[in-house]
């Protein structure tokens, strides 16, 4: 159902405020601290780590795949105030690892904590990508396929598919916790990289195993990192240890109705940093595009790749 | 009915389309590389700054599989072979590039081109060992 008017235009620091500004509840901060704790162990740990070639995307994949052996563990959040609905801060675990250099397997544990309402486990995705193609070329695929256990109390909005709306993030937690999806999804990653460029297209399909059309959305997305060459001197704060682009994503309407029509659509700028020996750090404010989309979506994005953590169980360790 | 054979159908094609690949990728990656990349020239060649600023990135991304030393680990090949050492800027500015991904070695694309350069000759400072593993 359409929402008219956006919500945070115009006010986008005030809604992010006030999407942070979770009210206590008794089961609420678990997550939060566990995010927190997580953070801050990634910023004191002395593993060996490698730098993630993935650019600072939240919805949109490159074909960057994980590199073989290695283990990235990441913190994904999302914060918004939708219109007529209690703030939230969507909590997303990811363990990703390089199976091979062609295919790369993942699993999310989620929740999410409503203001004046609670907080809630929401479920699990695993997805694997595998890319097919041996060499490079000006357009690179990548095949994507996910399997999806959330309950309807997801706020994780890490695709716009079919007629996804503000309407969703409107309901409480206690009426769309029992109603459980299970989905699979399934994209085709198309990505280029020239002059220090990545150009990136999503075409998402999702299907919910209980008889429900099928679902489209799009994600596309830019970026490039601030300086192309490297730094002879170590330094924390180079230009290319930065990365800036934009995305723009949305929803396609389903097989009963393709098209543009009651669909939502999100676009804004995203920055990466890649701390040299510490994590990389990604942020994004995306702002809705239309009446059917919350006003401003704050992104953020904490990741430490382990290297060659397969290594650890080989004989003779890992360093 | 006719869904679950068309995605049974799907299955089976990206399986068939693995399998294609990887045979197409089990020849030696040199004898792959094409003559005008082959004959690439690096625009960092000789350039100490470069090879420092191609160190660090090497420390960064490729240490962890080929070693600090380069001299390969846990199986993993030598940079310090006969072979690297043979080969030309540009057939290695090609593997970096493209990687070989049924082999283990991902792609760097995503990596900035000057960076891979840099990498290059880097590795252009490092003695060679003749006893090294090559692959």
């Amino acid at each position: 159902m359409p929402v008219p008017m956006r919500v945070c235009a115009g006010r986008a620091r005030l809604c992010a405020l006030k999407a942070l500004r979770l009210k206590p509840s008794s089961r609420r901060s678990g997550p939060v601290l566990l995010g927190l704790l997580f953070v801050l162990a990634l910023l004191f740990t002395g593993l060996p780590r490698a730098v993630a070639q993935e650019p600072p995307y939240f919805v949109a994949y490159s074909t960057a795949m994980e590199e073989p052996g290695n283990l990235e563990i990441a913190f994904k959040g999302l914060a918004a105030s939708p219109k007529n609905a209690n703030a939230f801060m969507s909590h997303t675990l990811e363990l990703e690892y390089g199976a091979t250099a062609w295919w790369t397997t993942e699993l999310y544990l989620q929740g999410q904590s409503t203001s004046n309402d609670s907080t809630v486990f929401t479920g699990f995705r695993s997805e694997n990508r595998f890319r097919f193609l041996p060499t490079e070329h000006w357009i690179n695929p990548v095949l994507y396929i996910e399997y999806e256990n959330n309950n309807e109390a997801d706020k994780s909005l890490m695709e716009i598919v079919g007629h996804d709306s503000i309407a969703d993030l409107q309901l409480n937690n206690s009426s769309t916790r029992p109603e459980i999806e299970r989905e699979l999804e399934g994209k085709l990653i198309l990505s280029s990289n020239a002059k220090g460029w990545n150009f990136s297209e999503n075409f998402i399909a999702e299907k919910n195993i209980s008889n429900e059309p099928w679902e489209f959305g799009y994600a596309l997305a830019t970026s490039r990192p601030l300086a192309l060459a490297g730094s002879s001197r170590a330094c924390t704060f180079c230009r290319q240890n930065f990365t800036a682009g934009t995305e723009l994503y949305g929803g396609l309407g389903t097989s009963h109705g393709f098209g543009l029509e009651a669909t939502s659509h999100y676009a804004g700028p995203t920055v990466g940093f890649q701390l040299p020996h510490g994590p990389d750090i990604s942020f994004s404010p995306q702002f809705g595009l239309n009446d059917n989309s919350t006003g401003v979506l704050w992104r953020f994005k904490v990741s430490y790749e382990i290297q060659q953590f397969r290594d650890w169980f080989r004989r003779g360790g890992a360093r | 009915m006719k869904r679950r054979f068309a995605a049974a159908s799907l299955l089976l094609l990206s399986v068939a389309l693995v399998i294609t690949s990887q045979s197409w990728a089990s020849q030696g990656w040199l004898s792959k590389v094409p003559a005008a990349d082959r004959a690439r020239v690096n625009p960092y060649a000789g350039n100490a700054e470069a090879a420092a600023a191609g160190k660090l990135i090497f420390e960064d991304n490729c240490a962890k599989c080929h070693g600090d030393d380069a001299e390969g680990r846990h199986g993993r090949p030598s940079l310090r072979s006969q072979r690297v050492a043979h080969a030309t800027d540009g057939e290695l500015a090609w593997i970096l590039r493209n990687g070989q991904a049924f082999h283990g070695m991902p792609s760097w694309s995503s990596l900035p081109e000057q960076q891979r350069w840099q990498i290059i000759t880097f590795l252009r400072t490092l003695p060679t060992d003749s006893k090294s593993h090559t692959r």
